[in-house]
């Protein structure tokens, strides 16, 4: 019951008692958010979110933007996560609020990107009854979170809410879901976001430990051919400089992952591309015959280490990783190093000063020699085309200027391939769970967070459908950025396993009818261009950035190109196939 | 070189665990959840609180190679409210089991069993006995085993807690 004594600010709903202030729960998000020098909110409103979202009419601490779709919010939140580094918001409603929300959570959890998703439920007392939009949610984003929260009293939302950002940028990232149901959003407590929350049960570990990592390093010292292998880690800790200056130092060879790219500057003699099932002959090469693996923040996926019982087979391994499970979950390190890779790095670089590294020049020329033995390349076609050649044209005409996103497929492995990657955070890819209809959202959220940047998503015309609504999102909050669709009327990536493993069955990847990307993107107040020659692009690339809207520019290209080299399923990382091959 | 090889190809054992968790947060669903998502094997599983603490006692008894029950340790102790994972190798194990047997039965040759595991008969009805008996997990499995011939018309198993030594 509220003290009669007290007086009530209706604006902001804060109700003064003697020494202390109590809000409601839906203020406590909003505060929590100023605090935690939110400045964008990405959602979508609905009945049990609804006293949040009054809150959120009568602040200004921070932006909303409105998507069309739950999705789409939690991606663009996503990509605001990836480039700044900082932890992205989206809140949804209850219901299908929440399950749409979820292909984007699980999307961030599995890039390990701090996020923080807020989501109303019905009020406590009817969870359980099947009410209107109810869904278990914490129930279903148990498996894609790096933790939940089910609020049941207000009084513990202050606690919630800090622990909340604290687990998702400590640690291993990830998203933490909040499920708040619209009682407690509406019920008053103290709110003191000042208060430190004890958390017994976790402990990430941040430092290496000393002893392990000077083994690690007389080792490698001693190696003949060490290889950095660079994962998406080295991105989210920042720490490449750091990389940088110790590759400078030992002349190490490196390769990076697609969660890596641009951790090395993309001319770095040492970088020898990125490696995997689509990586370079170089790269896979170099994992192939190297003594020493030195795992930087990477985990070695299958869509790395390709047949597993043949992996690398000479090799010892250092693994460096801040999240124990990660270590010997695929491959069993000699020197297993658990700690925050940008202090570790230092604790790296610290004790490599006064050490003698083994001269390793012999190994990287032999991996040079790879390199041009079968460097990354595509036969030009004067009739069409070609899709690569998009990608590092505009490269070339934008380079460290643009942001880029992608989609999942084709044109998504082409990006990593072709263009020329400087610094990190400069490519926003759904890696882990292969997202098709990120891109847009990406671009969006990209745009969002680095307004003096050139916001391009490489799409394909399978990708784009996904999540194309949202042009006209980009359009009403000024978010302008390019979408360049490399179309093939294909599903193009399992079109090219069809063709390779199915025997050129094309089970339902053809895409013969589409919509006009011109029309579409102009309806919704962007512009759109079509294009077939190489002059057509670079002119309609110009007059996209010159617009300042959002584009669509829909690049007609070599409908059966593939992606090369490539590790067949069930294949060792060295059986490529390359270009040319049957 | 590398021995990560001969890791795989290790030999499928039995490992006691301990989790000792925060007593909230849907804690129990979490672990659950984590076995099923990840594959793992439940053999058995007990929950309790710690007397005087906030905690609770999770015993799980799981069988896998050493890559996975080295595995299922790191899972656990990545779930937030995951205090502490121990992996037992010297401990006494205990399982309880009641068993309820119908009165037309040889009552003194059940009376003489349950006398052998550690057991006595707890209830009797008009219809039947109820038995229980606490012993190690693999007697208690024997004696279920050996009980069949008196056709019992409900057997329940507690799980198994165990303590290091």
């Amino acid at each position: 019951m509220i003290n009669v004594s007290i007086s009530i600010d209706y604006k902001y709903n804060f109700i003064f008692e003697e020494n202390t202030v109590k809000i409601t729960g839906a203020r406590m998000v909003i505060e929590a958010l100023n605090e935690e020098k939110t400045e964008v909110v990405f959602g979508y409103p609905g009945g049990a979110i609804m006293n949040v979202y009054d809150e959120i009419y009568k602040q200004d601490f921070f932006q909303h933007i409105l998507t069309k779709h739950e999705q789409a919010a939690v991606h663009a939140a996503d990509a605001y996560a990836r480039s700044t580094g900082k932890v992205g918001v989206a809140i949804v409603t209850s219901g299908p609020g929440f399950t749409n929300a979820v292909t984007g959570i699980a999307t961030a959890y599995t890039d390990s990107i701090p996020m923080v998703i807020i989501s109303g439920q019905v009020p406590t007392a009817v969870i359980g009854t099947d009410a209107f939009q109810e869904i278990d949610a914490v129930g279903i984003s148990r498996s894609c979170t790096k933790h939940n929260f089910l609020v049941n009293d207000v009084k513990d939302l202050p606690r919630v809410l800090k622990l909340a950002f604290y687990l998702a940028r400590t640690g291993r990232p990830g998203p933490v879901h909040i499920d708040l149901p619209k009682d407690v959003s509406a019920n008053i407590a103290e709110f003191d976001y000042s208060k430190n929350f004890e958390l017994p049960t976790y402990k990430p570990t941040t430092k290496g430990n000393v002893r392990q990592i000077k083994n690690a390093l007389e080792h490698i010292a001693k190696a003949k051919r060490p290889l950095l292998y660079v994962g998406g880690g080295a991105v989210l800790s920042n720490c490449y400089e750091d990389i940088r200056e110790f590759v400078e130092l030992t002349k190490i060879p490196v390769v990076e992952t697609l969660m890596a790219r641009g951790v090395m500057r993309s001319d770095s003699e040492y970088l020898f591309g990125m490696l995997g099932m689509h990586g370079e002959y170089a790269a896979n090469m170099a994992m192939s015959e190297t003594d020493m693996i030195i795992c930087l923040g990477a985990r070695f996926d299958d869509r790395v280490t390709g047949r597993l019982d043949v992996f690398a087979k000479k090799a010892h391994v250092v693994h460096v990783d801040i999240d124990p499970a990660s270590i010997a979950k695929i491959v069993k390190p000699n020197y297993p190093i658990v700690g925050d890779l940008a202090i570790v790095m230092k604790q790296i670089l610290e004790e490599s000063q006064d050490m003698t590294f083994n001269d390793y020049s012999s190994w990287k020329d032999k991996l040079t020699t790879y390199q041009k033995e079968h460097p990354l390349r595509f036969e030009e076609d004067s009739d069409r085309l070609k899709p690569q050649w998009v990608i590092k044209r505009t490269g070339e005409l934008l380079g460290d200027k643009a942001l880029i996103s992608t989609d999942v497929g084709q044109h998504q492995m082409w990006t990593a391939q072709f263009y020329p990657f400087n610094y990190p955070r400069q490519f926003m890819t759904s890696g882990g769970l292969g997202t098709m209809g990120v891109g847009l959202p990406y671009a969006m959220g990209v745009k969002r967070a680095n307004p003096d940047k050139i916001s391009v998503n490489f799409t394909g015309d399978g990708s784009i459908m996904m999540n194309i609504q949202e042009i006209i999102t980009c359009t009403q909050y000024n978010l302008p950025h390019i979408n360049i669709i490399l179309n093939n009327n294909y599903l193009g990536m399992v079109r090219q396993w069809q063709t390779r493993f199915y025997e050129d069955r094309l089970a339902e990847t053809v895409l013969e009818t589409q919509a006009d990307f011109k029309m579409l993107s102009e309806s919704m107040g962007g512009v759109g261009y079509k294009v077939h020659t190489k002059e057509e692009f670079d002119k309609a690339l110009e007059d996209a950035i010159a617009s300042n809207k959002t584009a669509m520019i829909e690049v007609i290209v070599d409908r059966r190109e593939e992606v090369l080299p490539m590790v067949p399923n069930g294949h060792a990382l060295n059986e490529m196939l390359l270009l040319g091959d049957k | 070189m590398s021995d990560f090889r001969k890791f795989y190809d290790s030999e499928e054992k039995r490992e006691v665990l301990s989790v000792i968790v925060v007593n909230k947060d849907s804690v129990l669903s979490r672990i659950v959840d984590l076995f099923s998502a990840r594959g793992y094997n439940i053999d058995s599983l007990t929950v309790a609180p710690v007397p005087n603490t906030d905690y609770s006692r999770i015993t799980i008894i799981t069988i896998g190679r050493s890559r996975v029950i080295d595995q299922i340790v790191k899972q656990l102790n990545k779930l937030v409210p995951v205090l502490k994972v121990t992996e037992h190798s010297n401990v006494i194990e205990k399982d309880t089991v009641l068993i309820k047997i119908p009165l037309d039965q040889n009552l003194s040759d059940v009376d003489v069993l349950a006398r052998a595991y550690n057991g006595a008969i707890q209830n009797v009805t008009e219809e039947a006995i109820v038995i229980s008996a606490t012993d190690e997990p693999h007697r208690i499995a024997n004696l279920i085993k050996v009980i069949e011939k008196y056709k019992p018309i409900e057997i329940v198993r507690s799980g198994v807690v165990a303590m290091e030594r």
